[in-house]
């Protein structure tokens, strides 16, 4: 069963604002019956271009039918610049998160808004989406929706995709595309260097920084349970990403050295210095290659 | 009212069974294989159980195979009859609506080099018997296919596949899970092979399940280690939950002439008030166990209906992408060409002989307002002016 918010529970079961605006200024329809969820926005501005009126109509599961009952009151009493703005996430925050593997249906909100905004700007239906745009062709999601979906919620997983937008969720056989635009999009933003996309931990370091981290995650994650057994651990060496390390103590003689090197040294270092680092022993085999 | 209608997805265990397991926690604990009497009385108990299930399957005591669970057993059926092959026959058979347990299993020893036919469903679910029977040639190892589908509770002409299967001189297996307890099984009638069943989905615990195994039928171990279960099975015997699956089959047998009668009755009470009462109700499949009602609602969603269901206090299970965390709808409803339209919104109904009629007309007094609610939210039961809705592309296969 999935862990729904109690809030994500109460707009499924009292949706506010179902139903259609007889001539609203916009409408924006995403989705399909095949899809298994879509959505109708539809709403009208005052006379100070607020959004005075909002109404939704939903086919699919509950957290479908409560991003969009959470959408239409974030809505009321916005302009469309600052309706613009809202994003699936603001949507799935509203509801106090939801499971990731719902988060297509905040995503789905946000995009008939869009859908729905482009509509009253050009009068007209959103455009069609074009066939020689979709990557995912069981889903029928397009190479703008994937990138837009990685960019802002900074995507880094094929499964993180499917997650969001559905694509790759069916046949798979677009996952590689679906690596390439994950790719081409962390590229992008490296070049603009979005600080929210470029962790700390993963900035290009020099080799005495890397030292010195590599010894202070040994100090504090790695030596304090080795010295519970009598052994212990040192540095020798830093050879482009290879850690030298030297087993010592009781460690020296452990037969399970090699996990505790592979599973627990690397993982933390890993984790706290630079994904890219192994971690070998003095004078073993892979150390020489 | 608290209601439970999905007894495919597991049972209550029987209060009999409760009783007759729990000696065996804290008083004949031994283990059977000891030496001394302390361990050696409780094997008394393991042959009253075989017996039992013997008797509800038409078998003989010594063709059954105590396991874990029903995947575990598909999974033994089919990986340990292939071993017994040494790869001398590289085909293999089975349909596109089996559980998980034998689908997934398939198409692993497909990417090991097998040869795999599924064979297809038409509309009602129902399997094409002659082209099964073109399909198995010279070459194939098995054919594995399911007494009776979990999903729709379909049921498959077992005794005539069997007759064709042996025929051509394959193994034959049947995933019985769904439909032990539910339909009269005689193996000494039938010339299947293995067969699996599950405790939990009639009325015993959770962790166990059985086999049988053809006298004569060569299977590989894929559990390795002691002498236990004729050398087919290794590993300590779960001796609680093999005596309750014991009374609980000995219950079955006793109770399959009222699963076709009471149960039936109510299963059709439901189904004929939602058809009557629910808008766009279409009843999925044809021929079906007496306690299961697969049924869809056009234009919703079935994680919705569960959800409002489940405020009301029934307890049910859907085919829709959504509960199951997959995005594809039921991979059963798709191969028997339900459109999406109706997929997405199906529900599954299973009773068991615990249900009485308050319950039934419990979900019936309820289930059309829940349809009436989620169709007034959906947007495809309205037409809206402006509205340039088609299906996305790529979305209607």
């Amino acid at each position: 069963m999935w862990d729904y918010t109690s809030k994500l529970m109460d707009h499924f079961k009292n949706p506010r604002n179902v139903g259609v605006i007889e001539k609203p200024d916009g409408i924006g329809e995403v989705g399909s019956l095949a899809c298994g969820d879509a959505l109708r926005l539809m709403f009208k501005l005052d006379d100070k271009g607020q959004i005075e009126n909002v109404k939704f109509q939903t086919f699919g599961c509950a957290s479908a039918i409560a991003s969009s009952s959470a959408l239409t009151e974030m809505l009321i009493g916005k302009t469309l610049a600052e309706a613009q703005k809202i994003t699936n996430q603001d949507i799935a925050d509203f509801l106090g998160g939801m499971p990731d593997q719902k988060m297509h249906c905040s995503v789905m909100g946000r995009d008939a808004l869009s859908a729905a905004i482009e509509n009253y700007e050009k009068g007209s239906p959103p455009d069609k989406k074009v066939d020689s745009d979709i990557v995912c062709q069981c889903f029928g999601v397009t190479q703008l929706e994937i990138e837009r979906a990685v960019r802002e919620n900074h995507l880094t997983t094929i499964e993180e995709v499917t997650n969001y937008t559905k694509a790759g969720g069916g046949c798979e056989s677009c996952h590689d595309d679906i690596s390439q635009i994950i790719a081409r999009v962390r590229a992008e933003k490296k070049d603009t260097g979005d600080p929210a996309d470029v962790p700390v931990r993963k900035k290009e370091l020099t080799t005495v920084q890397k030292i010195r981290m590599i010894e202070e995650t040994l100090d504090r994650e790695i030596r304090p349970s080795l010295k519970k057994d009598g052994g212990d651990i040192e540095l020798v060496d830093l050879d482009g990403d290879k850690v030298i390390v030297s087993m010592r103590g009781t460690c020296a003689q452990c037969r399970l050295v090699d996990f505790t090197l592979k599973d627990v040294v690397e993982t933390k270092i890993k984790e706290f210095v630079a994904d890219n680092l192994r971690v070998v022993e003095e004078g073993s085999e892979e150390e020489a290659r | 009212m608290n209601v439970y209608l999905d007894n495919n997805a597991t049972t209550m265990v029987a209060p009999e069974v409760i009783e007759a397991m729990s000696p065996f926690w804290s008083e004949l604990y031994g283990n059977p294989s000891s030496i001394h009497s302390f361990g050696g009385q409780v094997g008394k108990h393991i042959r009253k159980a075989r017996e039992q299930i013997a008797a509800l399957l038409g078998a003989r005591p010594d063709e059954i195979v105590f396991t874990g669970c029903g995947s575990e057993g598909d999974n033994l059926a089919i990986r340990g009859t292939l071993a017994a092959l040494s790869g001398r026959k590289r085909h293999i058979i089975t349909t596109r609506v089996e559980h998980p347990a034998v689908r997934v299993t398939f198409q692993q020893l497909e990417k090991q080099g097998y040869r795999l036919t599924e064979m297809p469903v038409d509309h009602d679910g129902a399997l094409d018997l002659e082209k099964l029977d073109a399909a198995i040639t010279p070459d194939t190892a098995i054919v594995s296919i399911m007494w009776a589908n979990n999903e729709t509770g379909v049921i498959f002409p077992i005794e005539e596949i069997a007759h064709m299967v042996k025929a051509k001189g394959a193994v034959f297996h049947t995933d019985a899970v769904q439909a032990a307890g539910k339909l009269p099984i005689d193996m000494s009638r039938v010339p299947v092979d293995v067969l699996t069943i599950s405790g939990h989905k009639l009325h015993a615990p959770k962790g166990v399940g059985a086999l049988f195994v053809r006298k004569g039928t060569k299977l590989v171990p894929h559990i390795s280690g002691g002498h236990q279960e004729g050398g087919k099975r290794a590993g300590t015997e779960n001796v609680p939950g093999i005596v309750g699956l014991g009374v609980a089959a000995e219950m079955a047998s006793a109770a399959i002439g009222s699963e076709n009668n009471l149960v039936r009755a109510l299963r059709d009470r439901l189904k004929s008030g939602l058809l009557a009462d629910c808008k766009g109700a279409v009843v999925n499949g044809k021929n079906c166990l007496p306690n299961t009602l697969n049924i869809s609602f056009e234009n919703i969603e079935g994680e919705s209906i569960l959800l409002m269901l489940d405020a009301i206090g029934v307890a049910a299970s859907s085919g829709s992408a959504c509960t199951s965390g997959s995005l594809e709808p039921s991979h059963v409803l798709r191969a028997m060409g339900i459109p999406f339209t109706l997929a997405h919104g199906s529900v599954r109904f299973s009773l068991s002989r615990y249900n009485i009629e308050a319950e039934i007309d419990h979900v019936l007094a309820h289930m059309p307002g829940i349809v009436e609610r989620l169709l007034e939210i959906s947007p495809f039961a309205h037409q809206v002016p402006g509205s340039t809705w088609g299906v996305a592309p790529g979305c209607d296969t």
